[in-house]
């Protein structure tokens, strides 16, 4: 009898512990829609894992999350989105991976009045003349790390480089976004077909070309099949890129034709913060691998979600917004804020890809651009 | 645009055609011997592939990885003709393509379930690496040379299987007249089988030769997929040949279009928009020759005329 009735009252004190917790943070209902099937699912998985790893550690009971596989097909993200507004009745999205899907799913779902917090794509259309206020994106705008890579470019004094990117959204605006900052020649400009496997046509045309240094998008697979291709040519002019194409995920199925690739990054695993320091480490305990630029942006968004949360009830969109807004999160990559576009105004690093035993992985070696925000403010009106 | 630019370019895509046609060739087969739509024949291709890249991890051997490819998609095709296969030969194609488009989702699941999302390393091995230099100074990687020759290789030696053994006279009686070679005393359940793995073989051996310079992924085989299979509706359905000339067509025509027609456009339009479209017509121009060989020939260019 007495041990139940401390079984009790340790019950209830627990459960008000538990009560006292969550007065500081308002539930939320997520949807999130991502690729986990298919070519692109490891970068899926990766936003999935990060954004879930947060929410954890945030304490369970506040967030809701639904989450559903687009297999990279607008159609089917639309579909999702459609479901998961009007029979899930989520109150926030997020988890898209690609451009073109966000194009698809962005403007519809923040027209409904729902937010929608963008953990990767950031096509230069919603920053520019189609945002919205209800629309954040927590990674970068897509240009920035390409702009980064035309500044590195500049300060390593190349002169003549060839540029080629897959034809669709992100691939247009990273060849756009290179030449904003570069001021040398282009020896060529080239778009390839998206998910293209084979690069010897491209490969030919490096070789017959006077350049300097090559700058190419190509995430994913694409990337794999590039690198590998390019160290059997034979050909050695210096590789740039962003860091999609010399992720964590990809760079163990690319081996040693990597190594030494300079590519651009907001975030990488070293950066020396206490933020940052514990992603990576409770990362690798909970899934047993080391966390990728991916990860990194899944978690900084539940991070801004949960910063919000605590500030504001998501039901009251405009005290939400504005908890949003101010962005007050400790981010994995350090300084971190929104431009009046809601786009971030973030550090942008130079990475080199190196081997950690017998770990591929990329190191730090500098800044290229300081507080770097995106060329699309002054055409947002909100 | 030099000269040793183009050539080059013509040896990436006869490379392209002469794996192609490693792809096409099983499916033509199987089309034309048992008239099957096999949708899953990419699916071995990723069989092969993985196949491939986890014996390599393991023994470090690149020629006991190609043989592991052989072997497990040969064994994966087999064991799929008699599960699921063999049932779907009396039924219309729509049946058929609906059942071998579920293969294709249990095999993408099946391999994430084993191997996980991520893409597994293959690579060349050291002594084919790097790149040789042909006559005339042009540098070409010596695996592409290799894989041109091995190509041209299995071509001949399923050219004579088909024209000189028992086992080609069986396969093409199948194809003409399946009821009387039945008649004849021939097992055509067990004929059936064995075509079948041999062109799943022959698949898993392209998509491991091939992943060793591209990807090894799951989804690596359905863009390959589809371009066998407008391969063989140019060479014609069953004919061998017939996917031999169309795979270095469809090769030829893809490698040369997306070079040279941004180029053409550049001639009179700024480079941004003339690369836009010239690779936009470039991805269009495989279907625009299909339907050229439909409209002249619309049993393809090796095909029955009957």
């Amino acid at each position: 009898m007495k041990s139940t009735l401390t079984a009790a009252a340790l019950a209830a004190a627990l459960a008000m512990g538990a009560t006292q917790a969550s007065a500081e943070m308002s539930d939320i209902k997520v949807g999130m829609i991502t690729t986990l099937s298919g070519g692109g699912a490891s970068l899926g998985i990766d936003i999935r894992d990060g954004f879930m790893l947060a929410v954890k550690q945030a304490g369970a009971g506040h967030v809701d999350v639904v989450i559903e596989d687009d297999q990279r097909k607008p159609e089917i993200a639309v579909q999702l989105a459609d479901k998961m507004v009007q029979s899930d009745k989520v109150d926030l999205l997020t988890g898209i991976i690609w451009s073109n899907l966000a194009m698809a799913v962005v403007p519809s779902v923040t027209a409904q009045g729902k937010f929608y917090l963008s953990p990767n794509a950031g096509p230069s259309a919603l920053a520019g003349k189609g945002c919205n206020k209800n629309y954040f994106n927590v990674a970068w705008q897509n240009d920035n790390m390409h702009e980064a890579a035309g500044a590195y470019a500049n300060e390593q004094g190349y002169k003549n480089v060839f540029i080629f990117a897959p034809n669709y959204p992100a691939g247009q605006d990273a060849l756009t976004g290179f030449k904003r900052f570069y001021e040398g020649e282009l020896a060529a400009e080239i778009y390839t077909t998206l998910g293209q496997q084979d690069y010897a046509s491209e490969i030919a045309q490096i070789r017959a070309s006077d350049a300097d240094g090559v700058f190419f998008l190509l995430p994913g697979g694409m990337g794999i099949s590039f690198l590998k291709q390019y160290a059997d040519s034979g050909l050695d002019l210096p590789l740039m890129g962003a860091a999609f194409s010399f992720d964590q995920g990809i760079l163990q199925a690319v081996g040693d034709a990597a190594m030494g690739v300079r590519n651009t990054s907001q975030w990488n695993k070293d950066i020396d913060n206490p933020a940052n320091k514990k992603f990576v480490e409770t990362f690798q305990a909970e899934y047993d691998r080391l966390p990728s630029l991916f990860a990194s942006q899944g978690y900084d968004t539940a991070m801004l979600m949960i910063s919000a949360m605590k500030k504001a009830d998501v039901k009251d969109a405009d005290a939400f917004r504005a908890a949003l807004e101010e962005a007050d999160f400790e981010s994995t990559r350090g300084k971190f804020s929104f431009d009046t576009n809601h786009h971030p105004i973030q550090d942008i690093y130079v990475r080199e890809v190196i081997k950690e035993g017998d770990v591929y992985t990329n190191k730090l070696i500098g800044t290229v651009l300081t507080d770097h925000s995106n060329a699309y403010v002054d055409e947002c009106k909100m | 645009m030099s000269l040793m630019l183009l050539i080059e370019q013509v040896l990436n895509g006869l490379q392209l055609g002469v794996m192609l046609f490693l792809m096409a060739s099983g499916l033509t087969l199987v089309f034309g011997v048992m008239g099957l739509i096999n949708l899953a024949h990419g699916s071995l291709y990723m069989v092969g592939a993985f196949a491939a890249a986890w014996v390599a991890a393991a023994t470090g051997s690149f020629l006991l990885a190609l043989a592991a490819a052989l072997a497990a998609a040969a064994a994966a095709g087999a064991i799929v003709e008699v599960v699921v296969i063999r049932r779907l030969y009396a039924r219309d194609h729509l049946d058929q393509v609906l059942a071998t488009f579920a293969l294709i989702l249990v095999f993408s699941e099946g391999t994430r379930w084993i191997f996980g999302s991520f893409p597994l390393y293959l690579n060349v091995p050291d002594y084919l690496a790097g790149p040789v230099t042909l006559p005339g100074g042009i540098e070409y990687p010596l695996y592409r040379l290799s894989l041109i020759g091995v190509g041209g290789l299995i071509a001949c030696a399923l050219y004579l299987l088909i024209a000189r053994t028992r086992l080609g006279v069986q396969i093409r009686a199948g194809e003409a007249d399946r009821e009387m070679i039945a008649a004849l005393g021939v097992d055509i359940s067990k004929l059936y089988t064995v075509v079948f793995a041999l062109g799943a073989a022959l698949a898993g051996l392209a998509g491991a030769l091939v992943g060793t310079i591209q990807s090894v992924q799951v989804g690596m085989g359905e863009p390959v997929l589809i371009l066998a299979f407008v391969v063989i509706v140019i060479g014609g359905i069953g004919s061998i040949k017939g996917a031999f000339v169309g795979a270095l067509l469809v090769g030829l025509t893809d490698t040369l279009g997306a070079f040279l027609l941004p180029q053409l456009f550049g001639a009179f339009m700024d480079v941004s928009s003339a690369a836009a479209v010239g690779s936009a017509l470039a991805s269009m121009l495989i279907y625009l020759l299909m339907a050229a060989v439909l409209f002249l020939r619309p049993r393809g260019l090796f095909g029955d005329t009957a």
